[in-house]
């Protein structure tokens, strides 16, 4: 049996490519280890995040607002096929500014993105605090205002990964867990992938085994240097819906929780909450807003990000091993729409096309010297 | 429904759920209580207003929610009855003030 394409890694990022190539037709092998790996797909934040998405990188700018252009329908065909609803929304987001100077901060980085995108094509802009408080109720009194994006908004990420996996389920891909990849040899034209739970053989290999990727690139002659990067979460009990948008720090969820995040710590592979940064992470949402002070945390935990050297995707195509792809990205959930539409294709075409060579791996040798 | 495996000699208290007296040993959990009393329906779910009762009994699955003294959201599994205490249904959603 040989499938045309071997996706490993079932988080977020391996399963939007593996939907897409499914949609078009591939016979599709999904391998993913167990509950035992880093998972950030299953820990994470929930936004479709593009406001502040490529300072020094324009091609990441746009690609992060094509995924946004394209989620609406994403989302929308997923519920069509799967019946599950990503709980996607896209109302804007706001990035609240506590300080004056954090004000100034975000006007210029706002600035530097209307230069990169043409204004018209950017969308965000500064508001002022009276203005926002007809956006958000129960803004703190050190709220100076925000920037905000149309363009941003949030999703449930687990309705997403379960709808993504359904999706593969019913277009005939195969999805084995707990069959962590440990070989990849040259077969025929393909490739001979062994894992824990047996060999398979496929045309094609896509490693999108999140930090995964880093000792298994160079089974196939591809540098992945990616490492994990903290972030910790505290979820409130649920409450009537009172946030018409999210902003980068607090959220309420469709069934009414508010998400408290944002932290980010070089931790290595460390997954414990710790009560120093719980406590930072509450404080900065108090300041927000003070409302929440009265309600009761009932979950939190920490996952990993996979952060590459200068933050933005790595996308390439082995050229030991052409036909074996490595992708990685720290923001699988607004991407999802663009793996799934746009970049799952090109795989398909054995070819990562314009303007894809910008996240190429080789970006970062250039700028270590 | 639920029986208790051998009588306590533990003191008893009262409380009331939902305005009615309910009789329970010191030592009881307000879940375990409720139940020994015949009582399944703690709370109705915030998105579908459908009926729950404790599931987990460890405090895992927030199934057992109840208001408690005027305080919601409380978890019924993880806390022990009190002389007096007064317990009634989680309705739904909390109310939030933002002003
Ligand atoms: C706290 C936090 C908040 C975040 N917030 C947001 C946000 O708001 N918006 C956003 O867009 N992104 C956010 N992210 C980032 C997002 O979660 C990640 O970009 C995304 O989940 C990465 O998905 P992945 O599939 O690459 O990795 P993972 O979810 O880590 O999946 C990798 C998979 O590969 C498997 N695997 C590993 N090694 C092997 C092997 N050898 N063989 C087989 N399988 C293997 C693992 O089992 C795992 O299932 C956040 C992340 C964190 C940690
Ligand atoms: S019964 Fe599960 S938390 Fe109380």
């Amino acid at each position: 049996m040989s499938y045309d394409t071997i996706v490993v890694g079932g988080g977020l990022v391996g399963a939007a490519i593996a939907r897409g190539l499914c949609k078009l037709g591939e016979k599709v092998l999904v391998l993913d280890e167990g509950d035992v790996a880093f998972r950030a797909s299953r820990g994470n934040f929930g936004l479709v995040w593009v406001q502040s998405k490529g300072d020094g990188m324009p091609e990441y700018a746009r690609w992060s607002r094509h995924s946004a252009d394209v989620w609406p329908e994403f989302s929308q065909d997923l519920l069509e096929e799967t019946g599950i609803d990503t709980a996607y929304h896209k109302a804007g987001g706001a990035h609240l500014c506590l300080s004056e100077e954090a004000w100034e901060r975000q006007s210029a980085l706002i600035k530097r993105m209307h230069n990169v995108h043409g204004a018209a094509e950017y969308g965000a802009v500064m508001i002022e605090r009276k203005e926002l408080d007809t956006m958000l109720p129960g803004l703190g009194p050190d709220v100076v205002g925000a920037s905000w994006s149309p363009h941003d908004g949030h999703a449930s990420p687990l309705y997403l990964l379960r709808a993504l996996h359904d999706s593969i389920a019913r277009s005939g891909g195969e999805y084995r867990a707990e069959a962590r990849v440990e070989g990849i040899a040259k077969e025929g034209s393909g490739y001979r992938v062994t894992t824990r739970a047996g060999s398979f053989s496929g045309a094609k290999v896509v490693l999108a085994a999140g930090l995964g990727n880093r000792s298994l690139g160079p089974l196939v002659g591809l540098e992945v240097p990616v490492f994990p990067q903290k972030g910790q979460i505290l979820v409130t009990e649920r409450t009537e819906m009172k946030f018409s948008m999210p902003t980068l720090f607090v959220r309420q969820t469709d069934e009414g929780s508010f998400l408290l995040g944002d932290s980010h710590e070089d931790a290595g592979f460390d997954l414990t909450s710790r009560p120093g940064i719980m406590a930072d992470i509450a404080t900065r949402a108090i300041r927000s807003f003070p409302f929440l002070k009265n309600l009761r945390l009932i979950r939190s935990w920490a996952a990993l990000r996979v952060m590459s050297p200068d933050g933005f995707p790595i996308y390439q195509q082995s050229e030991s091993h052409p036909g074996v792809f490595s992708v990685n990205c720290h923001s699988g959930v607004t991407l999802a729409g663009a793996h799934a539409r746009t970049l799952a294709p090109m795989i398909a075409r054995g070819r990562l096309e314009e303007p894809m060579s910008a996240f190429s791996r080789k970006r970062l040798h250039v700028q270590a010297h | 429904m639920f029986k208790r495996i051998k009588a306590t000699e533990t003191p008893r208290v009262s409380f009331s759920f939902e305005g009615q007296p309910i009789e329970a040993s010191t030592g009881d959990t307000v879940a375990s209580a409720l139940m020994l009393s015949g009582q399944t329906h703690f709370r109705n779910t915030p998105i579908s207003q459908s009926e729950r009762g404790p599931f987990c009994m460890m405090g895992v699955c927030f199934e057992c929610l109840v208001e408690i003294d005027g305080i919601p959201n409380r978890q019924a599994c993880m806390i022990p009855v009190r002389e007096g205490m007064v317990v009634r249904r989680q309705k739904g959603a909390i109310g939030v003030e933002t002003e």
